[in-house]
């Protein structure tokens, strides 16, 4: 265990708070040893790497805003952590703040099966929350990918979104109450049980806002009824707009599928590598549609959904309806990002949005730079609503690799934007986007962001550096307002 | 010959497969206990990192290292394919080649690893623990709580050991096919099965022999070296692991069958071991061509296909994945499929079946608490299903499940796919299978 010739490299600032800390969350609650610490420098997304000054897992509401309070009291920034398994590095520790590890707090408080809901610790990997309804007949709708790890707490942070989110919407819409801990370490009660809440929408403000308007330390979320019926369907193209076609298609039939996703070849062979999931050999792209409802709704649409993608130019689509063939399809779908390990040294998940109309043209001039540069980009994309998720290969052994990927990585976004899009679906905008903010938003925008912001964290020390841009990380640009709001200096406006 | 790559650079490579997703999270032991990053896969890989990186083995990395229970759960949840198992080999024995342990640690150590690889020494100790047992002595002490208070890796031992019965008669060199000769393959006694559960050998033979294979079962074979290498003493894992190839050669079998999961998952690798450990191509050969044999009895039958006939044995049981079987071995739906060919047995899962149950070869032994905790937590899984019967294919998991259970005061009768097998291919009642009778 660490002892204190194990406690190197502690910042000066932080060194007073230790003993408090332990007071707070237990001796094997904080972390100070370089080595332990040094476990924690990054999130799922290892570019950006910060070794944190300190680490605390606290186990209780209380404990957190007992740390809290302490960065209050000291001015120390902290950042909240879940899994660890996010993909903008909005967990990517500060090197003389706390991290805040809410993976100890992972009870389902309570299944309510009546009201529809459950109430749970941020902790809770999203898949749990399913887990535990299941057999009350219910699950947890927004499944991102990493649904199986990745935690509730991140979810909310994130405003996390998933295949299913088509038909289902993100976490945003299945969220009903929040226990928070503020900056300031207060406990805050948002929303409950009960749906339909007046007055301004303080959930929906806190839902993506990436930790930096407080922790969130109880979720609770809606619970939606199994559905009835579930088919999932695999349909081969042998090109990418023949799929992307397909897309259009379904949706001006009016089905609307819980699913459409879409896979290239590049991304199908990393799949087939990593967990042999059978797709059509020889597809250039393949679509993965899922329709729920009742059972009759549902098999008049699988009907539909077959004739258009055939109509598309589908040379092969088969039907699953048996859990493990469904698991096997979505399997391979859902295991892509890690998969891609199998055949590329290393790799950056891109994460975009376009309208679904321009779908076929921005994946034209992706492919374009991508034979431009030289640098292989596989997609796999939530095609139904245009959330593109562009992978772009590289080898890190190899110099200049990184930055030339970065690059191919940089201008997919500014694709996006250009073509009506955003820079971010589902990942969120951490520290890897939070400089590409000026891109979609103006000036007056940013600075209404970093006013509300201000209102929650006066002293900016909530996940400080993530979402919005600032000079520290993008450096100073003109005509970026960093004084005293001009509502605030003519008396309109009051910042507490 | 290409020259093959050194254990240090291989290292490097496979370390850098790790991508940081996390998929290992939730099915590692112990992040279920403990939640916190140096205790993941994904946290030991990057503590591996530093150690190879940096040149330096930290007291801290190796708290870490020991508390990996190796059962590999993080390695059938892997998307990118990280080799674990050799990463987790190769950090044990640089921890035990380079990192001086506390004395008491040492002996213990030492101790356990002079006891459980030689199945005569085990077999020793079965005539003090039934003298121990049979005196009331044994719950005396386990209710007084002084062993745990005075060594927990006693306590545990003490837990651990199965109520004996009379030992069946040692198993011939050579158990003749039944009928027409389909197969010729070689058999493994194991330390702890041919010590502790030698009836178990018994029915692996003989539902070999029924389904038409001769079975040589040599004397010489001595331990696989499993333990050994699953803890890091690499010199002594080759020593064993050498005799077992000499050995096996002799046999000229076709397969090496192997009822014990621990065991089978070790044995497939023999030429890693003997590559990790610097050995020359000519035995990294050798250990490669008997490993390539290596099978468990479940995967071999079902390749094999049923021949003799079923009886029925009206049965409801659940069926616990053994972790070197599942996770070491990719050996899941063959236990599933022999078991429901049996008329009238019913097989259930267990919940949380991919999470380990604490035996871990003898971690047991040197992590009592946290051997204790996930003993516990499967045992609470397998009462929840409301079956009396639980059949699993390792012996080290069968007396850590079956002592967490008596410990709950919820007794379960554990027992072995070749003993149900075995009892249904000769007719036995439910009784007779379950050795109640």
């Amino acid at each position: 265990m660490a002892t204190s010739a194990h406690q190197t490299n502690i910042p000066a600032a932080l060194t007073a708070l230790v003993p408090r800390l332990r007071e707070i969350c237990g001796e094997d609650g904080v972390l100070t040893d370089l080595s332990r610490r040094r476990v924690y420098e990054s999130d799922g997304l290892t570019y950006h790497r910060a070794t944190p000054g300190v680490v605390a897992l606290p186990t209780t509401t209380a404990q957190v805003a007992a740390v809290v309070s302490l960065c209050a009291e000291h001015g120390v920034p902290y950042v909240p952590r879940g899994a660890g398994t996010g993909l903008s590095a909005g967990a990517l520790p500060h090197a003389d703040g706390v991290l805040l590890v809410t993976s100890r707090m992972r009870r389902v408080v309570e299944i309510d099966p009546e009201n529809e809901c459950a109430v749970v610790e941020p902790g809770v990997t999203n898949l749990d929350i399913t887990r535990a309804a299941a057999p009350h007949g219910y699950y947890y709708a927004p499944d991102p990918s990493s649904q199986q790890v990745c935690s509730v707490g991140g979810n909310v942070a994130e405003n996390s979104g998933g295949a299913h989110c088509l038909k289902y919407g993100f976490t945003s819409g299945h969220v009903r109450g929040l226990e928070i801990v503020t900056p300031s370490g207060e406990v805050v009660e948002l929303g409950g049980k009960a749906t339909g809440a007046h007055g301004y929408d303080l959930i929906g403000a806190f839902i993506g806002s990436e930790g930096t308007l407080g922790v969130a330390t109880r979720v609770t979320v809606s619970l939606t009824r199994s559905p009835q019926k579930t088919v999932t369907l695999l349909s081969a193209f042998t090109s990418m707009d023949a799929g992307g076609e397909a897309v259009g298609a379904i949706i001006a039939a009016g089905v609307l599928p819980s699913a459409i996703e879409m896979m290239d070849a590049l991304a199908i062979e990393a799949a087939e590598a990593a967990v042999a999931c059978g797709y059509p050999a020889g597809a250039a792209a393949v679509l993965v549609v899922e329709l729920d409802g009742p059972t009759s709704e549902v098999d008049a649409q699988v009907e539909r959904v077959t004739e258009l993608c055939a109509a598309s130019g589908s040379f092969e689509t088969r039907t699953a309806s048996g859990a493990v063939e469904r698991a096997l399809i979505w399997k391979g779908r859902k295991s892509a990002f890690a998969a891609v390990g199998r055949i590329s040294p290393a790799y950056i998940v891109q994460d975009g949005v376009v309208p679904r109309t321009a779908l076929g043209e921005v994946l034209g001039r992706i492919a374009a730079l991508s034979a431009e540069s030289g640098i292989r980009v596989a997609n796999v994309f939530h095609a139904g609503d245009g959330n593109l998720h562009p992978l772009v290969l590289f080898d890190d052994a190899e110099p200049g690799a990184g930055e030339r990927a970065e690059e191919v990585s940089g201008a997919i976004l500014d694709l996006c934007v250009e073509h009506g899009g955003s820079i971010t679906g589902e990942h969120g905008v951490g520290v890897d986007k939070a400089c590409k903010m000026p891109r979609m938003y103006s000036d007056d925008d940013l600075t209404t962001f970093d006013l509300f912001r201000r209102a929650f964290d006066p002293a900016g020390i909530a996940n400080p550096d993530k979402l919005l841009p600032t000079p520290r990380l993008c450096g100073e640009r003109p005509g970026v307002r960093t004084g005293v709001h001009p509502l605030v200096e003519s008396g309109q406006a009051e910042q507490f | 010959m290409t020259e093959r790559p050194g254990p240090e650079r291989l290292f490097g490579d496979l370390l850098n497969d790790c991508v940081h997703c996390g998929f290992c999270l939730p099915t590692c032991p112990t992040d279920v206990l403990w939640g916190q990053e140096m205790d993941s896969p994904r946290g030991r890989i990057h503590l591996m990192s530093q150690m190879h990186e940096e040149d330096v083995l930290t007291e801290t990395a190796v708290d870490h290292f020991d508390n990996c229970l190796g059962c590999l759960a993080c390695v059938s949840s892997c998307p990118s394919g990280v080799a674990y198992d050799a990463l987790l080999e190769h950090t044990r024995h640089r921890v035990e080649t380079e990192h001086e342990r506390p004395r008491g640690e040492r002996v213990l150590r030492a101790a356990v690893f002079s006891l459980f690889p030689y199945r005569a020494r085990l077999r020793a100790l079965r005539g003090p623990l039934r003298a121990y047992r049979s005196g009331g002595v044994s719950s005396l002490v386990r209710r007084s709580g002084l062993l745990d208070r005075l060594s927990p890796t006693l306590a545990t031992m003490e837990r651990i050991a199965p109520p004996l019965s009379s030992p069946p008669p040692p198993l011939p060199e050579l158990v003749p096919a039944v009928g027409a000769r389909r197969a010729r393959v070689g058999m493994l006694v194991g330390c702890v099965q041919g010590a502790f559960f030698p009836e178990v050998n018994t029915a692996t033979a003989r539902v070999l022999a029924m389904e038409g294979c001769d079975v040589v079962i040599p004397r010489a074979q001595g331990c696989c070296g499993a333990l050994s290498g699953h803890a890091g003493r690499l010199r002594e894992a080759v020593e064993f692991a050498k005799r077992f190839v000499e050995v096996f050669e002799a046999g000229q079998v076709e397969r090496i069958v192997v009822n014990s999961a621990g065991c089978g998952s070790s044995m497939k690798h023999f030429d890693r071991t003997m590559a990790e450990a610097g050995e020359s191509d000519a035995w990294v050969e050798r250990a490669q061509k008997v490993s390539a044999k290596v099978v468990d009895l479940t995967e071999f039958l079902v390749e094999l296909g049923p021949r003799a006939e079923r009886h029925p044995l009206p049965l409801r049981v659940a069926y616990h994945d053994a972790c070197h079987l599942s996770h070491g071995q990719g050996v899941t739906s063959q236990p599933r499929e022999l078991l429901t060919q049996i008329p009238g047995l019913e097989v259930s899962d267990l919940p949380n079946k991919e999470i380990c149950c604490g035996s871990a070869g003898v971690y047991n032994l040197f992590k009592p608490e946290a051997a204790a905790e996930l003993g516990d937590r499967k045992g609470q899984d397998v009462a929840a299903t409301g079956v009396g019967v639980l059949v699993s294919g390792n012996p080290g998991c069968s007396l850590q499940i079956a002592s967490a259970m008596e410990r709950a005061g919820t007794p379960v009768t554990v027992t072995h796919t070749a003993r149900l097998l075995d009892a249904s291919l000769r007719g036995l009642s439910v009784e007779q299978a379950l050795g109640k009778v």
